[in-house]
């Protein structure tokens, strides 16, 4: 799981940086001109594919290993008090991961879904004389919803308590613990794991207020 | 005696591996804050002998929290609501009058129930006997100082030895995982010379028993770290997937 993580971790830094462009706030240039290459390169679309197999492989370990620890403990506790040995959201991985799935599968019918393969429905943006699909219009279409909105920044939660156990539990797992480093690690993860859904959630609160146009 | 108090236990009580068990509810009257949490269970076994009834059956020993055997689970956690104890060594001043507690046993598949609150931890012996050991021929007594060891892994090492397999993190642990007890094993021989020799096929040997156990998958909450009566650190889980990835990719 420490190796899918690390991988799905490097993945939300691409993605965050990118749509993070919007905020440049020039009617989308730079975004979908960063959006046609992410779309259109090689590399990328190879890596996109490496992406899907490596969610699901994260999801797969995460219920064989479920599916292991239940065997595990056949007769439950009458009476746990798990808040007096660990923090809830490294108990509620499962339950955190589930919701960002159901998030991820709205996600992408959002988003990945029109720009992949039905086509968006907007005419393409020109810029510079290249036609370009227009992404950016979908998006201020798709945040025009306040229900969309709300489940978006809601899913953050979720990530942002998904990743404040899973980033330093990776290197755990991987065996990289070590007395002078494994604070650096905790205190990037910490701010890793407040400041990329943090940005991700200002995405649709912005364009649904208007700051971003 | 003033102080004292009237208490009121939920004991699982099970007649042998194979049976169901259930809960039993049980009054102690009169308990003195001093007792330790075993005399009051002393206390409640004479009143249940002289009523005629079965006593409940719980491990213990030493009585002064360096054998590992007083495997009680108290009100949802190992040894009760104090870090870095055993159960010997939790008193009843941690508790007040009229309070309602539940005792149960550890709850693992690897250790069965073997009658009410005793469980069997022999899954512990077959790991250590499958490579928790230094085999070689170690020769006569040399002088102290003739195998030089730094300061720093001498003590991790003995940290991690301070082990007494309880079993605690297992209870612990919400996936039942032995993960904390292997490691600080492994990682008591693998830090020191005379260890090194067989790091490698003891760290294989050893998880693959742990994993034929029957034992739960670690997913790094750290309840094991904060429920041992020893105090052992995680950082031995994370060194014996070191130890155990090198060993796999060697």
């Amino acid at each position: 799981m420490g190796i899918t993580g690390i991988f799905l971790i490097t993945f939300l830094i691409v993605h965050c940086g990118v749509n993070a462009l919007i905020f440049f706030n020039d009617g989308g240039i730079l975004f979908t001109k960063a959006a046609h290459f992410m779309g259109t390169n090689w590399l990328i679309r190879t890596m996109e594919i490496v992406l899907f197999a490596g969610i699901i492989w994260h999801i797969v370990q995460a219920l064989v290993l479920t599916l292991q620890n239940q065997k595990a403990r056949p007769v439950q506790y009458a009476v746990v008090n798990g808040t007096a040995n660990s923090k809830w959201y490294s108990r509620w991985m499962g339950l955190l991961g589930t919701l960002i799935l159901i998030f991820l599968i709205l996600h992408l019918n959002h988003f990945w879904v029109d720009s992949r393969i039905t086509g968006i429905d907007h005419p393409p943006i020109i810029i510079e004389g290249h036609e370009y699909d227009n992404l950016y219009a979908e998006m201020k279409d798709v945040f025009e919803n306040p229900i969309v909105v709300i489940i978006y920044v809601l899913a953050m939660f979720s990530l942002a308590y998904h990743l404040l156990h899973g980033f330093q539990s990776a290197f755990q797992s991987l065996g990289l613990n070590h007395k002078k480093y494994t604070s650096l690690i905790k205190a990037v993860g910490f701010w890793f794991s407040i400041i990329v859904p943090f940005v991700f959630a200002l995405m649709p609160i912005a364009m649904y207020l208007g700051f971003v146009k | 005696m003033s102080g004292n108090m009237n208490l009121t236990l939920k004991v699982w009580k099970q007649r042998n591996k194979e049976e169901r068990g259930k809960f039993e509810t049980y009054s102690v009257k009169d308990i003195s804050p001093d007792m330790s949490f075993l005399e009051m269970f002393d206390v409640l076994n004479e009143q249940l002998i002289a009523e005629g009834k079965d006593p409940i059956a719980f491990d213990h020993d030493c009585r002064e929290g360096i054998c590992g055997m007083c495997s009680m689970y108290i009100n949802g956690r190992p040894h009760g609501p104090l870090q870095g104890v055993t159960t010997c060594q939790l008193h009843m001043r941690s508790f007040k009058d009229g309070d309602i507690i539940v005792v149960e046993p550890w709850r693992s598949a690897a250790f069965p129930v073997i009658k009410d609150l005793a469980v069997d931890r022999s899954s512990f012996d077959r790991i250590m006997a499958a490579g928790g050991f230094v085999s070689v021929n170690t020769g006569n007594a040399r002088d102290a100082n003739s195998i030089l060891i730094p300061k720093d892994d001498a003590d991790d090492a003995f940290n991690a030895a301070a082990c007494i397999g309880c079993g605690a993190c297992v209870a612990a642990c919400k996936n039942s995982s032995a993960m904390l007890f292997v490691s600080a094993k492994v990682s008591q021989l693998a830090l020191l010379p005379q260890g090194k020799v067989e790091a490698k096929t003891r760290v294989e040997k050893m998880v693959a028993q742990m994993d034929a156990e029957g034992f739960g998958n670690c997913t790094n909450t750290y309840a094991c770290e904060a429920e041992c009566p020893k105090n052992i650190s995680v950082e031995n889980i994370a060194r014996m997937n070191r130890e155990f990835i090198a060993a796999k990719l060697s």
